[in-house]
Parts: structure tokens; sequence; C-alpha cells
């Protein structure tokens, strides 16, 4: 797993991909501080953070959509899946790798509850609630990316499998609360963004917690098995 | 040691192996032959536990590919047919990350990376990244990839395919040097490089084994027996001359060319008449301009081998 977490992030800050990545999301959370924070003089960061997540649709599937679909096109799975090392350590190392990134993205904009440090009292317990929110929501993402990516040999076609079913989990909740009835009930409850609520507001549930890591875990089960399975099936 | 049983692959209604069966002892060296979508890839895929077969076994070390997979694993080191490498690393880098993904003791994997660049001779790229080596490196670098870990059994799918003629020779001359410490299975579609290095060849087609044997007395039993001859001199004379040798089953005028009669000679059974027709036309002073034989190309070998009803060695 190791071997592979290293490679993967050496060639992660080897494409000029990551750096315009992580630039672009700064540069949108930049606008949004300004906004949401500066010009309205609102010290809430957390605000401006779960904003963040919406552009998590977007990101968090190129991030992850070279990952498997590129092994596949080089024809380095080979290499991969016929060496001792086991898929699991293979989904993870590279899980791993992508939410390292995503790692950086998000310590950088630590910076900006700093800057508003200087101007006032900040509401501590919702911007750290946030940001915990926000990290177990990224590894959700990344790993529905992931799964994404080992569906075909295509970076173009995983990032919008990715981005699409991450839309359509946006609106999950919200169905759900239209729909009402045991469905509805369903539909709410897997929904991450109706998690995320407890967290913007400074509450750490542990229910919420075990939500989001087992949902992370599970979709990278179903990666690891899709791996195998694709071997099984078609070579 | 490995042993393949029984081996069928199906995709759908193709039937890409169908009841393939060999063995490979230690310190062998197995030319595996065929024309392109004849079944090697898949068979080698299937040894290495990349691809499950559909039915079979395929036993490496005493270990079942399927069962006990990370044990095979262990074993092999593997060229697939594209060499899987990283562009975006340098030799050294890759090599590393090899030796890493199949678990290489950490003290050792210096020595072992030595060992790899040393033996296919690019200690010289070895700092440089592989996006920018040329074709027959990059080759090279695959083949340094396989033998990582220093594995007992080296599987090489078409190692000298698109290479150029010196870096073919040198291809074969590391197989020549490697099998003395490895057990070695390589494909290829050409018959002069699996003689060239191999101890044992196993011929298939269209999924179907259709002749193994040892290199030697297969090469003679499916190749040799026609001959192309230019001779220089007036052609019924020379037509005459050849019927007089002794194992000339038939003879035919295929071209003439400034004076010089290009025959094509079917030999008779276990006969080798070249020795033969030399001093009969030095007798006569008719120089030979060229010999050679025409069964050196697969299909022709196909089609004497289905022709014959399988070589010599058993057919399966």
């Amino acid at each position: 797993m190791n071997a592979i977490y290293k490679k993967e992030l050496k060639s992660y800050f080897c494409s000029p991909v990551t750096y315009t990545m992580i630039a672009l999301f700064l540069l949108l959370i930049s606008i949004f501080f300004y906004l949401g924070n500066l010009m309205s003089q609102d010290p809430n960061f957390g605000s401006t953070l779960q904003t963040g997540e919406y552009f998590l649709i977007f990101f968090a599937p190129i991030i992850t959509m070279k990952l498997l679909a590129e092994e596949k096109k080089n024809k380095t799975e080979v290499l991969l899946l016929t060496s001792p090392a086991s898929v699991v350590s293979i989904v993870l190392g590279k899980f791993f790798a992508a939410f390292t990134v995503f790692m950086i993205m998000v310590g950088i904009t630590v910076i900006y509850p700093i800057i508003l440090l200087f101007f006032g009292t900040l509401p501590t317990a919702s911007i750290i609630g946030n940001y915990i929110g926000f990290i177990f929501m990224g590894a959700l993402f990344l790993s529905i990316g992931l799964l994404a990516s080992s569906l075909s040999d295509s970076q173009v076609l995983s990032a919008v499998v990715g981005i699409v079913s991450l839309f359509l989990l946006w609106f999950v909740g919200g169905i759900g609360e239209s729909l009402g009835g045991v469905l509805g009930k369903i539909l709410t409850w897997i929904s991450p963004i109706y998690r995320y609520t407890s967290f913007a507001n400074g509450l750490l549930k542990f229910s919420d917690i075990v939500f989001y890591l087992s949902m992370t875990g599970l979709l990278l089960y179903v990666t690891v098995v899709n791996t195998e399975r694709k071997r099984w099936k078609q070579g | 040691m490995i042993e393949i049983k029984n081996l069928t692959k199906t995709y759908g209604q193709i039937k890409a192996l169908d009841d393939i069966s060999f063995e490979v002892n230690d310190g062998e060296v197995l030319g595996f032959l065929g024309l392109n979508g004849a079944g090697k890839t898949t068979t080698m895929n299937i040894i290495t536990g990349f691809i499950p077969p559909t039915s079979g076994t395929v036993t490496v070390e005493g270990f079942d590919v399927m069962e006990k997979p990370e044990e095979v694993k262990k074993h092999i080191g593997y060229l697939p047919e594209h060499p899987p490498l990283y562009m975006d690393l340098t030799v050294r880098e890759y090599l590393n990350f090899v030796a890493k993904l199949r678990k290489v003791e950490p003290d050792k994997i210096k020595a072992n990376m030595e060992y790899a660049l040393e033996s296919v001779k690019i200690l010289d790229v070895a700092d440089r990244l592989i996006m920018n080596l040329s074709k027959g490196y990059k080759q090279r670098v695959g083949f340094a990839q396989a033998l990582i870990g220093n594995p007992k059994i080296l599987i090489l799918d078409e190692p000298t395919v698109g290479l150029d003629p010196t870096q073919v020779i040198e291809i074969r001359s590391l197989i020549s040097n490697l099998k003395k410490k490895h057990t070695i299975i390589f494909s290829s579609h050409i018959l002069s490089e699996v003689s060239a290095v191999s101890s044992r060849i196993v011929i298939i087609d269209s999924g179907r084994i259709i002749a193994q044997g040892d290199t030697r007395s297969l090469s003679r039993s499916i190749g040799g027996k026609n001959l192309r001859v230019s001779i220089l001199g007036p052609k019924s004379s020379v037509l005459s001359a050849i019927k007089n040798v002794y194992g000339v089953k038939s003879v035919e005028l295929a071209e003439v060319h400034d004076d010089v009669c290009t025959f094509d000679i079917e030999q008779a059974e276990n006969e080798d008449i070249r020795k033969a027709l030399f001093y009969e036309m030095a007798k006569r002073s008719y120089p030979i301009y060229a010999l050679k034989s025409l069964d050196d190309n697969l299909e022709d070998i196909f089609l004497g081998i289905v022709k014959r009803g399988g070589a010599k060695g058993g057919r399966s």
C-alpha cells in the first residue's frame, strides 16, 4: 500500500493538473471568503466552507479520475494485478494519495480563519465542526470518484460519471423530504448533505461520523470488488 | 515447474483457448509459438493470474493459481506484450516501485535493482524519465521489471516485437544468459527466434496446441522439406541435372532471370538433398546462387502440420 501511495502522490505532484486544480479551488474559496466574510463582515468561515462543498462535487472526481482509469489505458494494470500486492492495498494506496491531495487543498484554506482572527473573535466550534464535516464529506466524495474511475479506461468518462453521481446524491435529501414516508426517510438518512448540518452547527455526532466512515469504506470495498470482478469477467 | 491442465477460456461465444495442456520443467526454456490471436497472450495472462480460466488448472511450483494467487505471483516475473511502464517515473524510481510492489525485502532492493539494470544493460539511462526513452530501451526496462525480486519463472510475451535487428539479437542473447538462472516461457510468432533460444516448443493455433516437442526434432519435422534454389545455367539441362539428384521428389521451375533459373524442389521424406545437389551442380559447372528452405514461415508450417495431421512429438 505504501509503495502505491508514494507513487501516486509523486505522480500527482508531477502533473500540472493537480496544481491547476488546487489553484482553482483556492481561487473559488477566496472569492467566497471575500464576499461572504470580508465584505459582509461575517466571522463565520464555516459558511464559506459550506459553499465549498458544492465545488467538491467537481473537484473530488477530478482528483480521482485518473487513479484506476489510467492504469487500464496504459496497460499498467497488469503489473499491479500480477504482483503479490492485494487489490485492497492497491485501492487503499490510491485512495489515501487522493485524500492527501484533498487535505493539502483543505489545509491551505486554514489561512482564511486565521486572517479573520485578526479582526475579532471567531465562532470556533462551528468552524472546527465545518472543517471536520468537510473532511469526512471529501473522503466520501473521493471514494465515489474512485469507484467511477474503476468503471472504465477513460478519465473523462470517470470524471463525468463521478460528477453526475455526486449531483444526484446532492439532491437525494431534498427529494426524500418532499416524498415523505418510509422511502423519504431512507433517502434523507443516506443524504450526506443532511448529515453535514450538525457538523456545521458545531455538533459532533457519533452516528454521523460512523455514517461517513462506513459509507466511504463501503464504496472502497465496491471498488475493490469491481476491480477484481472485471478481471474475472473479461480480462 | 509449471503444469497446465485442460485449460479452456471462452469470451462469450468465442473460444480463445480450447483444452490446452503442457508442462514446463525447472530450468527449461519453452518457446510458445503461434500467430497473432492464437491464444498465446491469453495463456500467459492465465498463468500469471491476471485473468482466470473458464476451466482447467494451472499449477506453479505446486501452488494453484486460482487458490493461492499470491504464492504463485511471488514466483513469476511477467513481461506483458505492452511493457507496463509509468512514463512519469525514472527507470530507477520505477524499478524501486516494482520491488516494493513485489515485496522484496528493503535491504535487498538495491542489489535487486542493480542486477536488473545490469542484466538488460540500461545502467546508462537509469536516471532518465521513462517517457524519454526509445522503444528498445522501454522494452528493456519492461524486461528489467520482470527480473525484480529474482523470480524463479520468467514469462515473456513477444519480447522482441517492434525492435530493430540489433536489439532483437541482444534480447535473444539476454534470454540465453538468463536461462541458467530462470525457467522461461516466451512467446513469439517467428520460428527461427523460438528455435534459436528454446529447448522445447509448443505450437498453438486457434486456441489449440497443434504440436509440441523438443526444438530440434520439431524443427526438423516441420521445416526444411521444400527448397528454393537459384542456379546459373541453361534451364532444361539444369532441370534434368536436379532430377538426377538422389532424394528429389519433384521439381518445378519458378522463374528465370538473367540466365539464373530458380526452382522449387520438394524433397523426399527424411532426405536432405543439399549436399548432393551441390556436388552434382559443381560437377556440371552450374554455380548455385542461392539456396533456402521454403518452410520457414509459420503459415506454411501450420498448413504443413494440419495437412499431416500433427507433427512428430504428438498432437494434443
